[in-house]
């Protein structure tokens, strides 16, 4: 589904990250772990095309980043949800228009009984009309979360979706990802929460991916 | 594209004045270039038609021989093809004629004024050359004016004053496109947000212009619409030359709808500046 062979990405003068190589499987559950800087949002943006490697391929749904028009790119993006540490919403839209978005920007019909559903689902049925800057932290978070799903994806990537929320919050998102990943969405989420990997592994077959001294490693038993 | 679709692009930002006041300006612009267009087809029109089927025949000879030339002169134009009626002009139009150039106060009977003969030709018209040769001979005095050494230049003139007033036309749709583009590129950068969550929920560079492109096609046409209108109000107010100034500036009769194209070129042309610079932009943009 995602695939990584021989993966480098350059800042500036040195290397983020060398040498990776890694398979999102379908239906997987992936954490991505590191110190801070270590290149985690870099590896979640090469899994969605908004950055390109500097060596090596990136495989998406079978076909090279590289070898992608910009309408595949869009394509592509379609059947990947995306939870982004600050949310990157609309703020001139309503919660339920932002949570459509990726079916409206893609021509496909949003069904409004669809959209109420899946805001009940993360909670936030009563804040559907409410623009986001009005929201609080967890809500914005819970409600990326609904838009990175709305369109079905078959894999949805999420980079710290935790970080500004509470243990109690941090719980009910995790939740709702597991059950998504029942469903057969492949989970990958890039997260300095060691609780949060911990409790995940008691309730899901999780695998531990580390960016460290340059190099992903595949962590395990430690955790 | 949906309702909420087209919500996607905010409402605000400077670009939407620069759209409506540019648009409007240029609007308001045209409607006196388009006019000032008519109404040099209508004078080069007007003055095809008054000199076109007119000549005049001038007969200078002595006072003894004015009478039999003249004489001579009818008689010719009554025999030649191609003369539709002609008459001898009276002393007292002779004198209204030279009165704009000389006075009104004008001794005529001291004057040795040559003798004038108005002509009308019939569509097909004469054979000017034969016609010049068989006075010639029949009187020597007469000199056949078919007034075209002043008709070429006064047509040239109009023709060329019309070319200018449809460059202007083209420079103002030109102009119109340039504060289209540039108004799209700084819509498009203040809104390099909008355009980043939409690229990342999946969306086609052509679903994002659109939503650019559709904006500034509303805003264009909404304000070359009202300078249309201020422009027709102008000409409406200019000060009316008479009933019978048929080349006077402005609009005339059917001529009053032309200008209602302008709302829609003018929308057209921001269709193609905006929808050009959206995707050229976007290209920019992963």
């Amino acid at each position: 589904m995602i695939e990584f062979t021989d993966v480098a990405h350059d800042y500036g003068g040195g290397a983020l990250f060398e040498g990776v190589n890694v398979t999102l499987e379908p239906g997987s559950f992936h954490f991505l772990t590191g110190p801070s800087g270590a290149g985690k949002s870099t590896f979640l943006k090469l899994c969605y095309g908004e950055l390109l490697p500097s060596r090596g391929s990136v495989v998406l749904n079978g076909t090279d980043l590289r070898a992608m028009s910009r309408d595949d790119l869009a394509e592509m993006r379609g059947s990947i949800g995306v939870v982004h540490q600050d949310c990157q919403f609309l703020d001139h839209l309503s919660i339920r228009t932002n949570v459509g978005l990726p079916l409206t920007a893609t021509g496909r019909t949003v069904e409004d009984h669809d959209i109420s559903d899946l805001l009940h689902w993360v909670g936030l049925r009563a804040q559907a009309d409410a623009l986001p800057p009005t929201l609080s932290g967890g809500e914005r978070q819970r409600a990326a979360l609904a838009r990175a799903v709305i369109a079905a994806p078959r894999v949805l990537l999420a980079d710290e979706p935790t970080g500004n929320l509470d243990w109690d919050m941090s719980q009910r998102l995790l939740s709702l990802m597991i059950e998504l990943n029942r469903m057969g969405t492949a989970i990958l989420i890039a997260t300095h929460d060691m609780n949060l990997i911990r409790t995940a592994k008691s309730q899901v077959s999780a695998r531990v991916l580390r960016i460290a001294g340059r190099r992903l490693q595949s962590a395990g038993a430690d955790l | 594209m949906s309702r909420i679709a087209d919500q996607i692009v905010p409402r605000t930002g400077h670009s939407a004045w620069l759209v409506w006041v540019g648009a409007a300006s240029m609007a308001y612009l045209a409607v006196f270039a388009l006019a000032l267009t008519m109404s040099a087809g209508r004078l080069a029109q007007s003055w095809t038609d008054a000199l076109a089927q007119t000549a005049t025949i001038r007969i200078s000879a002595p006072p003894a021989e004015l009478d039999s030339q003249t004489e001579a002169v009818l008689e010719v134009l009554r025999t030649t093809p191609g003369i539709e009626d002609a008459r001898v002009m009276t002393a007292e139009e002779q004198g209204a004629l030279l009165s704009v150039w000389l006075g009104p106060d004008l001794p005529l009977d001291t004057l040795p004024l040559p003798r004038m003969i108005e002509v009308w030709e019939t569509l097909d018209g004469p054979d000017r050359q034969g016609l010049r040769l068989r006075l010639s001979a029949e009187a020597p005095g007469a000199i056949y004016d078919d007034h075209s050494q002043w008709r070429r230049p006064l047509i040239d003139a109009a023709s060329r004053l019309r070319g200018l007033s449809l460059l202007a036309l083209g420079l103002i749709g030109g102009v119109t496109g340039v504060i289209i583009a540039l108004a799209a590129s700084a819509a498009l950068a203040s809104n390099a947000q909008v355009i980043r969550v939409l690229r990342l929920v999946g969306a086609r560079d052509r679903f994002i212009a659109r939503a650019f492109v559709r904006r500034m096609t509303q805003r264009a046409a909404l304000g070359a619409a009202i300078g249309t209108a201020l422009g027709m109000v102008s000409m409406l107010g200019l000060p009316s030359l008479g009933p019978e100034a048929t080349s006077g500036l402005g609009f005339q009769g059917a001529g009053w709808l032309v200008p209602l194209m302008v709302p829609v070129l003018i929308a057209l042309v921001a269709l193609f500046a905006a929808a050009a610079t959206a995707m050229t932009v976007l290209r920019g943009v992963t």
